[in-house]
């Protein structure tokens, strides 16, 4: 990459996850990012630049008593806060700041003070909603039924990785949901919107995370061992689900992912720990092809061979994932911290000697994608 | 126990003047598909200029309305305007371009709703200014 590398030198979730009765949305905010402020031992005063997305970076910031010089507001759902990361990097890198926070929090679940959010664009309006799309569960899955003619993937196979996931839940205190389930309780569970079931469904909860950046040059400074930004992408479809170009493979997946990796010059082969956003169980599966870790219809394979699966060579959503451990609403954020945890040495199913983590998020249903590989090694 | 339908609760389009022409023909039983004199790809949702090549000359033809089932969902979380479980269909229309739809006068199970059969557009009136096209199976079982 050109310029300073980047390093995340502060990193928390809130205080609390679930269900947070007694605490707004803006103030998980606040919660997540002086955690991470602790975290990087900084002040507000430090900062001066900011992002965050679902809520206004004016709202957010000002609340926090910050006076950034630059944010970023970009707002193209669960994703957006790999983007803010390679965002921050140029701005970074431009000199137009030098040390970004990163908010997100949400009362997804409990609603306290929520910020109103519409993904609904005109033509979807038009052109999708009058035949009863409500939300994520009736327009995310659309694709799949096509994508298992063409492939052959299975509903097994879509089931178990949910299965495996729970088994990464399992090993996290902090998971929602860690009791162990089969295929058969997958299959057998409420159906949703056929082919998925509930347990094949993110969560719905409330919570945060935020994440401190500045140039890798400045990382030694901090109080944590520093997690350095090897490369990043972004990449944008359609916020139409029925418009996408393939219902078999994200193409805004394809754009982050092929960017992330052209940047941070790596193949899938030094990948030791990846984290896909997984709103629903066929995500992993999509990403997994889309990165290249498998071939087109492989994925189902692939995790039924329990290489994501503890012990396997590419563990894979090991905090538990948006199925198990939580899901506000707005889900990278906490695949990013899954990720510095797991190049910090610090999560609870830590992989050992791993030194190369890419975490790739979707926004928007497929809308959207960011993409950023993570390493303890300075590059 | 089965929630009430309120036919009314459906959300409507609300046209454009880049998508009126859509919205007027479905009034009038047509289905009204955008095609560029430049590249001679037909698109879909409308807009006044080509996707593909950015060709402001387009043309606003009359399809088939013929097509097969391309994806679909059964949504089983109920919805205040629409009798559950119901499909949310893509079709594919012979003429290449994907909308999203209904698929009516067919059991919205998976048994019924099978990948690649041939559908037609059916016509339901909700208001004076909107009539969605839904699509059924093709009735005399030729394939499109």
């Amino acid at each position: 990459m050109s310029g300073p590398t980047l390093a995340v030198v502060g990193a928390a979730e809130t205080t609390q996850m679930g269900v947070i009765t007694d605490t707004s949305e803006l103030q998980l905010h606040a919660d997540a990012a002086f955690n991470a402020l602790a975290d990087a031992g900084l002040t507000i005063k430090d900062i001066d630049g900011f992002a965050t997305a679902g809520e206004r970076p004016t709202d957010v910031a000002h609340y926090l008593g910050l006076e950034p010089r630059w944010v970023d507001g970009t707002s193209v759902g669960g994703c957006s806060f790999m983007i803010h990361v390679r965002h921050a990097a140029a701005a970074i890198a431009a000199g137009l700041c030098t040390t970004v926070l990163i908010t997100h929090a949400e009362s997804g679940k409990s609603r306290v003070g929520k910020a109103r959010q519409a993904f609904t664009s005109a033509l979807s309006g038009q052109f999708e909603r009058p035949f009863g799309v409500t939300g994520p569960p009736t327009m995310f899955g659309l694709p799949v039924l096509r994508h298992m003619h063409d492939t052959g993937l299975t509903h097994e196979q879509m089931a178990n990785v949910a299965v495996v996931q729970r088994e990464w839940a399992g090993m996290n205190p902090r998971a929602t949901f860690r009791d162990p389930i089969t295929v058969e309780d997958v299959l057998g569970s409420r159906m949703i919107a056929y082919p998925f079931h509930l347990l094949e469904c993110c969560l719905v909860t409330d919570g945060g995370g935020a994440l401190i950046v500045t140039s890798a040059d400045r990382a030694k400074d901090f109080p944590t061992a520093p997690v350095y930004v090897l490369g990043h992408g972004e990449g944008v479809e359609t916020p139409m689900v029925s418009q996408m170009e393939n219902f078999s493979s994200s193409k805004a997946f394809r754009i982050a992912g092929g960017d992330a990796f052209a940047s941070a010059e790596i193949t899938t082969a030094d990948v030791d720990h990846l984290m896909v956003y997984d709103a629903f169980a066929h995500l992993p599966l999509y990403g997994l092809e889309d990165l290249g870790f498998c071939g087109r219809g492989e994925a189902g394979d692939f995790v039924w061979e329990r290489n994501t699966a503890p012990g396997g060579s590419l563990p894979m959503n090991t905090n538990g994932g948006g199925l198990s451990y939580m899901h506000s609403g707005m889900y990278g954020m906490y695949a990013m911290q899954e990720s510095i945890r797991q190049m910090r040495g610090t999560a609870p199913a830590q992989i050992a000697g791993a030194e190369v983590s890419v975490s790739l998020g979707v926004g928007g249903m497929f809308g959207a994608a960011g993409c950023v590989v993570f390493s303890n090694v300075a590059p | 126990m089965t929630p009430t339908v309120d036919r009314t609760k459906r959300p409507l389009p609300r046209p454009t003047p880049e998508t009126q022409h859509f919205w007027e023909g479905t009034r009038s039983g047509l289905l009204l598909i955008q095609r560029c004199n430049a590249c001679h790809d037909s698109y879909f949702p409308p807009r006044p200029f080509c996707p593909a090549c950015s060709g402001h000359d387009v043309a606003v033809e009359e399809v088939s309305g013929r097509g097969t089932l391309y994806s679909y969902l059964i949504n089983h979380t109920g919805h205040p305007g629409i009798a559950s479980p119901y499909s949310i269909a893509v079709v594919q229309l012979d003429e290449g371009v994907r909308m999203m739809s209904n698929i009516i006068n067919c059991d919205q199970t998976p048994e019924a709703l099978v990948i690649d059969m041939p559908v037609e557009v059916v016509f339901e009136v909700f208001s004076d200014e909107i009539t969605l096209p839904f699509f059924q199976p093709v009735s005399d079982g030729n394939a499109s």
